[in-house]
């Protein structure tokens, strides 16, 4: 293909621009950071909770928060601002503003989920055990929250306080099905089948393996599922929005 | 070769055909007028040439490059100024100028010469360090303009750059388009300004309804209309439009106090209205025959449509 550096360059000049203009913004900073650190002093601290099961799971949920609230935000913005029809004039695709959403989404996830990580060395005596794992499970799980965060800014809303209440519904529930603060094994039923439908889990469960090595799924199925999603969430969300496109602007 | 063609473009949004079987050609180095009334299509064609929207039928070819096909490669040769989609309002004019011409793959040391450039040519120097936000009306659109020419584009599309900005800014703006012509952009604006029109473009397309319904140079135009002539007449009260209800009358319009009729024989209307007046005792207060615009032409063009 003639064009793939104008792609690839396309998706990095569009990540640069969504981390200078929309790391900042107070829907981020409220949902992609504030909220995971309230959600774990609520349920962690205080609570005599064993930190080795949980701190995975806590460090899981962070990188979901932070990889998955910016993707939404971008698009609505962007239409609302009326920027959006611009930068479509550019030499980019729906595709390459698609990927640069979820790479700034991924990077905004790593960064922040890292910094609380490495803090987190000082107080809390959990160990690495398998350092490739830890390091696949930061990539890959970020990978699927950005990508489920630019799936979550398909509806064509040019309304961004929408469109960040409807990602939220989707994403408070799926923490609760997903291992972090109920492990899987103490699941049953209906809630262990939600928890299998979610990718969040698979992702607490990498976690869990390079961290206290324990894990109910192999860390091949977790990484195989978690590709699939990430894949499949950017397919879908590409799907969506060209056909909001073919609706108009 | 053609630098623009677009052939058999179609494209509807539900129930409303927006843009029906549109077939353009523009030579390389022209400044190509796209007028029509409101809701005519201009701005869903220029989407469509500019790869932003993608149409139900037909292609589009920038400088030979299939723009379906090679998206990138096409976007590359053209520069954008959409009709209400703005710069970044948070990053400063100097930031928004950098953006663009990393987005177009300008190397850093020509990207600042350029951004430098474009900036005082735009007369935003002073301000470049001001969030876009804070700009004016006239102010943001020059900094709108100065992103879409930051890599001298072959072609440059305007949609409706000049509506809604004062005299300078509208001069500046013409200006530049004619100075980008000159060094060799091919040039393709819309316009509600007939007369913008008619002093700025070699060619002049108007699209009624989705189809294109004249194209021609603005003479030629006008000359298609050269028999129709208007009258223009008020009275000392208002008349109803049933006064002008006469053989030799095309049409009639009321514009402000006066009717402005339309007609390929003047002598005859004249004598008309003067008969008709003196029978219903009302006072002709002024009465002035023109010769053909490309306002009337425009207007001939649009409603025989
Ligand atoms: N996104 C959309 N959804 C539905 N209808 C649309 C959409 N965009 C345009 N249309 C319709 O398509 C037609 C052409 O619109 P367009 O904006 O191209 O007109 P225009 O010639 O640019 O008008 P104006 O002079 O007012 O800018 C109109 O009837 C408009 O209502
Ligand atoms: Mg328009």
């Amino acid at each position: 293909m003639m064009e793939a550096p104008l792609f690839l360059r396309g998706i990095l000049v569009i990540t640069g621009k969504n981390m200078r203009l929309y790391y900042t913004k107070p829907p981020v900073l409220m949902f992609g950071l504030l909220f995971p650190l309230f959600m774990f002093f609520a349920f962690f601290v205080g609570r005599n909770l064993d930190l080795e099961t949980f701190f995975p799971g806590f460090l899981a949920m962070m990188l979901f928060f932070t990889a998955s609230s910016v993707g939404p935000l971008i698009t609505p913005w962007e239409k609302r601002e009326k920027t959006y029809e611009r930068l479509l004039s550019y030499p980019v695709t729906q595709d390459s503003i698609i990927l640069g959403d979820v790479v700034a989404g991924a990077v905004f996830g790593i960064g922040i989920s890292l910094l609380v990580w490495i803090a987190s060395r000082f107080f809390v005596p959990v160990a690495v055990t398998n350092i490739g794992l830890f390091i696949l499970a930061f990539i890959l799980g970020t990978l699927a929250c950005a990508a489920l965060g630019a799936l979550l800014a398909s509806p064509a809303s040019d309304s961004p306080p929408n469109v960040m209440i409807f990602s939220n519904l989707v994403r408070f529930p799926l923490i609760f099905i997903s291992g972090i603060f109920v492990p899987l094994e103490q699941m049953q039923g209906l809630g262990l089948a939600l928890a299998y439908c979610s990718p969040l889990t698979y992702m607490v469960d990498l976690f869990n393996a390079a961290m206290s090595g324990t894990s109910v799924f192999s860390p091949v199925t977790d990484c195989g599922v978690l590709i699939v999603a990430s894949a499949g969430f950017i397919v879908i969300s590409r799907v969506i929005q060209k056909r909001n496109m073919m609706k108009g602007m | 070769m053609d630098i623009i063609r677009a052939d058999h473009l179609k494209k509807t949004f539900g129930p409303v055909t927006a843009v029906n079987d549109v077939n353009l050609s523009v030579r390389e180095g022209e400044i190509f007028g796209f007028l029509g009334p409101n809701g005519a299509g201009k701005t869903t064609t220029i989407r469509l040439l500019t790869g932003v929207l993608t149409p139900d039928f037909g292609t589009v070819h920038i400088n030979g490059i299939d723009i379906h096909r090679h998206p990138l490669d096409a976007k590359m040769q053209m520069g954008v100024i959409p009709e209400n989609s703005t710069v970044y309002g948070d990053l400063s004019a100097e930031q928004n100028l950098q953006l663009s011409g990393k987005m177009y793959g300008m190397p850093k040391t020509l990207r600042d010469k350029r951004v430098d450039e474009v900036l005082s040519k735009m007369g935003l120097s002073e301000k470049k360090r001001l969030p876009v936000r804070t700009f004016s009306k006239g102010m943001k659109q020059r900094a709108s303009i100065a992103c879409a020419i930051i890599h001298r584009p072959k072609v440059l599309f305007l949609d409706e750059p000049t509506s809604g900005l004062d005299v300078q800014s509208r001069r500046l703006v013409i200006e530049t388009i004619h100075e980008m012509n000159e060094q060799g952009s091919t040039i393709f604006l819309t316009t509600h300004n007939i007369e913008e029109a008619n002093t700025l473009c070699r060619t002049v397309c108007i699209i009624n309804k989705g189809m294109i319904v004249a194209q021609d140079s603005p003479e030629r135009l006008k000359k298609m209309f050269d028999t129709t002539q208007s009258v223009e007449v008020s009275f000392d009260r208002p008349v109803s439009r049933d006064l002008f209800a006469a053989e030799g009358i095309l049409r009639a319009e009321p514009c402000g106090d006066k009717w402005r009729l339309y007609t390929d024989n003047p002598d005859q209307v004249l004598k008309y209205l003067v008969g008709r007046a003196e029978r219903e005792a009302i006072t002709i207060t002024s009465l002035t025959t023109s010769g053909p615009s490309l306002e009337e032409a425009f207007v001939r063009i649009t409603e025989c449509a």
